[in-house]
């Protein structure tokens, strides 16, 4: 112990020096935090202090146990590794920070032998961070993966920023090596009993390198090796908070404040209702601080991993949106106006300054960027609140105030007129199989089945509200329709944030929904059914269609003729609101490997990474700047993955897959058909409800069909 | 800059399917929807931005009926600074040269440094700012597509003429100009703007506020009437498909192959 403290005493000349380094260190980082925490203060609103226990649930997986990292593996493993390694190494640094004021100080728990494993995992994470600092580095350098470059528009690269930051973790992490190192040579050289050293990590090899270096040398050195130390480590903790790296210290707090329920949009003010809108001056984002404090803390906990842009499929097409400037440009906006040091600067309208129009309208709420975020950074909110503030202030594409005007005063965007809405049901052909009731008093059936827009008026897409309607029949669903009492759903109205008049169509909605006295509602469309589902308050229970088809085929009421066309390769096309947004992701793929004979792959890009195909609603009337559309790459997406036939569950999937078929001139080599149309075509009509019952005619069916085939 | 713009309510073409009623005098107007004609609305966007530039004010105006009163809301809500009806039962069934009466009485009770109105209605005749420049002896520049405002009360104007082709011309002020659409991009006005202004009192003004005689106006002093409103029939080699959307793409191409124009 005697020669222990002889060794400590290396530090004594340097603890006036070192206490002077702490106190300044940490002055500075509360300077610079404090300052960093003026715009959250001057934000708006943000209610994310309830259910403690979910959010601390959430900080266990997404924090702790870095789930969304191995979506991208190489940077993911080694961002775990990283990420461990820090964590491990939390505690050294802190007790090497008081080593160098109380030389003897040990941790309290890790004297002994549980200080001697402590110290062979730290000196293995030391090593661990160490070599994954130099792997990144080299990736910055040398693989330079895409999805860190940055566009000349939105200015410098960020490489060198990054490796310099990589650097000084590299050196922080030699540091701590050399200080255990020279120490462990020390008391080799003394003769004294051997601080354990982990085999073949850094302070190891150090040691072993250090072995017949003279005392007073190893000395200076571990003097020198905790100078270096606490000066990076205080370099660091000062610097992060100007660039990427802030992240570290606000991560933690921004997964405990991420939202909760995301399918859910952020009201245009937190705390005021509805009806309290009408007294709100200003809607939505104009400047800086009508951004909430959350949205703030996204701005600083990027980690600029570029994630989100490369799955951003406005991005893709080379449309002027790329989620991750979204978040840069804002933090660099907030670091400008309100800086650490010097005065606060007064702001300008962030569109037209660092938004464009174009920017903002660009995206088709698709979430690919928030389900890819390791960070949860919302984007989603964002958007939609910066379109309230355009739409606030009239600037709105003249593209879309017709559809908009049309929905105010016809409830739908084309201007149809109301009474037209049924006459999709009407057609001589489908009437003589189908009647589909309108409901017009109360108690008229069971279910309503919620048809909306663009099924209800495009002459191609009726066809999938009249396969709708005969699967419902089929399957004995008593059910009928609102009619001309239906308005447009107002999904894309209030993702467009139009949200007056989103509230008109709803609150209309509604009360004809109540009045029909409906038990259940069903639809075809995933932007209705998530604006029924999340959007509207006090209707009925809501499910999409393909939910429905599944639990039949389950229940044996839904049973399939086997396929046709046997060389037909299907593959599911996963809509933004059914996938990402509900997590619908396997009853229609249920329901399509029920089709005997029916071949099915998946594109490389489904599931939760399912690319979106260009956008609902509002969007197929604005016309974006772009290269390509998207639904042409996702077309080409499902030829390469060797499909012929795109199933879908969605009509503005359906519109935009088929134009783009078109466009990327694959007529006759790739067809669209949405589930409905599909089970429409394959379902056993004749055959009975229950199976147990009438097996023999099932089999019988079976059989009569095989024979057709051949 | 004080700027007066005359606007007017009309069925939205984009919005209805226009049919002729069974008396075959008018068009059926159950379940028509309404909207402020286009190129009014470019014309009150216009009017804004010059205001917006060099100060002064907007007034927008429309004979008409309590129903009208719905446009001139909406144009309030994009920011004209007042709005007045212009009612009185007197004026039913007046044609151009009758609204143009009104209009000027109109005029002459304010003072209006510039008068514009759009380039036509979509249910009438481009005739009333024509008019209305001579009944007040003002000049008139039509199809007007862009508007500098120069030293000295002129205003620097180029129109639309045959071809594409403009023309720039400097007018002195006061003048009334008709409008055409394209001018400039209006802004977005919605239903939260117009509840903004819902409570905002739009005077009404009749023959007696405005000091016209009941008998210059109105259905007995139109010298245009009327007399009927019929759909063309079609003329040798029109042609109307009347199949699905599938089959008459087919035909079109067909014919148009016929014709030649398909190689």
């Amino acid at each position: 112990m005697q020669l222990a403290a002889q060794l400590a005493s290396f530090l004594v000349p340097g603890r006036a020096l070192f206490f002077l380094i702490h106190l300044i260190g940490i002055a500075c980082f509360s300077y610079i935090v404090a300052q960093r925490l003026v715009p959250l203060m001057r934000g708006e609103r943000d209610f994310r202090f309830d259910q403690p226990w979910v959010r601390l649930g959430r900080v266990l997986k997404y924090w702790l146990g870095q789930w969304k990292q191995p979506r991208y593996r190489a940077a993911g493993t080694l961002h775990i590794f990283i990420f461990a390694g820090f964590l491990v190494l939390a505690i050294r640094a802190f007790s090497v920070l008081i080593v160098g004021v109380s030389p003897n100080f040990v941790p309290p728990g890790l004297s002994g032998r549980a200080g001697d494993v402590y110290g062979v995992i730290t000196d293995y994470a030391a090593t661990i961070v160490f070599l994954c600092m130099l792997i990144a580095v080299i990736r910055r350098l040398v693989f330079k993966p895409a999805r860190y470059a940055v566009p000349a528009k939105y200015g410098k690269g960020h490489t060198a920023d990054a490796i310099f930051l990589l650097s000084l973790i590299a050196l922080l992490m030699l540091a701590d090596s050399f200080f255990t190192a020279a120490k462990a040579a020390a008391q080799v050289r003394q003769g004294q009993p051997v601080e354990v050293l982990a085999a073949l990590s850094l302070p190891w090899m150090i040691r072993n390198a250090l072995v017949s270096t003279s005392l007073p040398t190893l000395g200076r050195m571990y003097f020198g090796a905790y100078f270096v130390h606490e000066l990076t480590f205080y370099f660091l903790l000062c610097y992060r908070p100007f660039g990427i790296q802030f992240h570290v210290e606000t991560s933690l707090f921004n997964i405990y404040f991420a939202k909760l329920d995301r399918e859910i949009l952020k009201p245009v003010r937190w705390g005021i209702s509805d009806t309290q809108l009408d007294q709100v001056k200003s809607f939505g984002i104009k400047t800086f601080e009508d951004f909430t404090w959350k949205h703030m803390l996204d701005f600083y906990s990027c980690a600029d991993c570029g994630r989100c842009s490369d799955q951003c499929p406005a991005n893709a097409v080379g449309r002027p949106l790329s989620p991750r400037f979204i978040t840069i440009k804002a933090r660099d906006y907030s670091f400008a106006h309100y800086p650490v040091f010097g005065r606060e600067k007064k702001g300008t309208a962030l569109i037209g300054s660092i938004y464009s129009q174009d920017e903002i309208w660009s995206c088709t709420t698709c979430g690919a960027c928030e389900q890819e975020c390791p960070l949860l950074v919302e984007y989603i909110d964002k958007i939609v609140d910066l379109r309230r503030g355009m739409i606030d202030e009239g600037n709105v594409p003249q593209s879309l105030q017709k559809p908009l005007k049309a929905l105010e005063s016809r409830g739908n965007p084309y201007g149809k007129m109301e009474k037209k809405k049924a006459d999709w049901a009407s057609a001589t052909e489908f009437q003589q199989t189908c009647r589909v009731k309108t409901l017009d008093h109360p108690n008229g059936a069971e279910t309503l089945y919620f048809v909306d827009s663009i099924t209800s008026f495009d002459d191609r897409m009726q066809s999938i509200g009249r396969a709708t309607a005969k699967i419902l029949s089929h399957v004995g669903e008593n059910f009928g329709i609102l009619g001309a009492a239906e308005r447009d759903s107002g999904h894309e109205v209030r993702r467009f944030g139009e949200e007056t008049l989103f509230m008109a169509l709803r609150d209309h909605n509604v009360e004809a929904i109540k009045t029909s006295g409906v038990r259940r509602i069903v639809t075809a469309d995933p932007h209705a059914y998530n604006a029924l589902k999340h959007d509207y308050k006090d209707v009925p229970p809501v499910e999409h269609i393909s939910q429905v088809i599944a639990r039949e085929v389950e229940s044996g009421k839904i049973s399939f003729h086997p396929v046709e066309n046997k060389n037909d390769v299907y593959t599911y096309h996963d809509p933004c609101y059914l996938g990402r947004h509900n997590q619908i992701y396997d009853e229609p793929r249920d329901v399509l490997d029920a089709i005997p004979g029916l071949k099915r792959v998946e594109m490389s890009r489904c599931r939760d990474r399912s690319f979106c195909c260009g956008g609902g609603g509002l969007m197929l009337f604005y016309e974006p700047k772009e290269e390509q559309r998207m639904g042409v790459k996702r077309v080409r997406m499902a030829a390469e993955a060797g499909a012929s036939v795109i199933v879908t569950t969605c009509p503005f999937c359906m519109v935009n897959i088929e134009d783009a078929i078109k466009v990327a001139g694959m007529e006759g080599k790739m067809t669209v058909i949405d589930l409905t149309e599909l089970v429409d075509r394959q379902v056993i009509r004749e055959c009975p409800n229950a199976i147990e019952e009438r097996a023999g005619e099932i089999k019988e069916c079976v059989m009569a069909s095989s024979h057709i085939l051949k | 800059m004080e700027i007066l713009v005359c606007i007017r309510r009309v069925p939205d073409t984009s919005e209805n399917e226009i049919e002729l009623n069974s008396a075959g005098n008018d068009i059926e107007r159950d379940a028509l929807v309404y909207s402020i004609n286009e190129p009014d609305n470019y014309a009150v966007e216009e009017a804004l931005q010059i205001v917006a530039k060099i100060g002064g004010s907007v007034t927008v105006a429309t004979v008409g009926g309590e129903d009208d009163e719905e446009v001139l809301r909406r144009e309030m809500a994009m920011g004209a600074n007042h709005g007045v009806l212009i009612a009185d039962e007197a004026f039913s069934g007046s044609d151009g040269r009758g609204i143009a009466t009104i209009l000027k009485a109109f005029v002459q009770k304010g003072h209006y440094d510039l008068i514009l109105t759009g380039v036509q209605a979509e249910d009438g005749g481009a005739q009333i700012g024509g008019m209305l420049a001579a009944m007040l002896d003002y000049p008139f520049a039509s199809l007007v597509n862009s508007i500098e405002v120069l030293e000295g009360q002129k205003l620097k104007i180029s129109r639309e003429i045959e071809g594409g082709n403009r023309e720039l011309n400097e007018i002195d002020l006061p003048c009334v100009l008709s409008i055409q659409t394209g001018i400039n991009e209006p802004r977005y006005v919605g239903m939260r703007g117009i509840r903004q202004v819902a409570t905002v009192p739009i005077p009404t003004l009749s023959t007696t506020e405005l000091g016209i005689s009941a008998n210059t106006v109105g259905e007995s002093a139109a010298k245009v009437q009327r007399v009927d409103y019929f759909v063309p029939s079609p003329g040798n080699g029109a042609e109307i498909l009347h199949g699905s959307r599938e089959e008459n793409i087919d035909k079109v191409l067909e014919l148009v192959a016929a014709k030649g124009g398909l190689k």
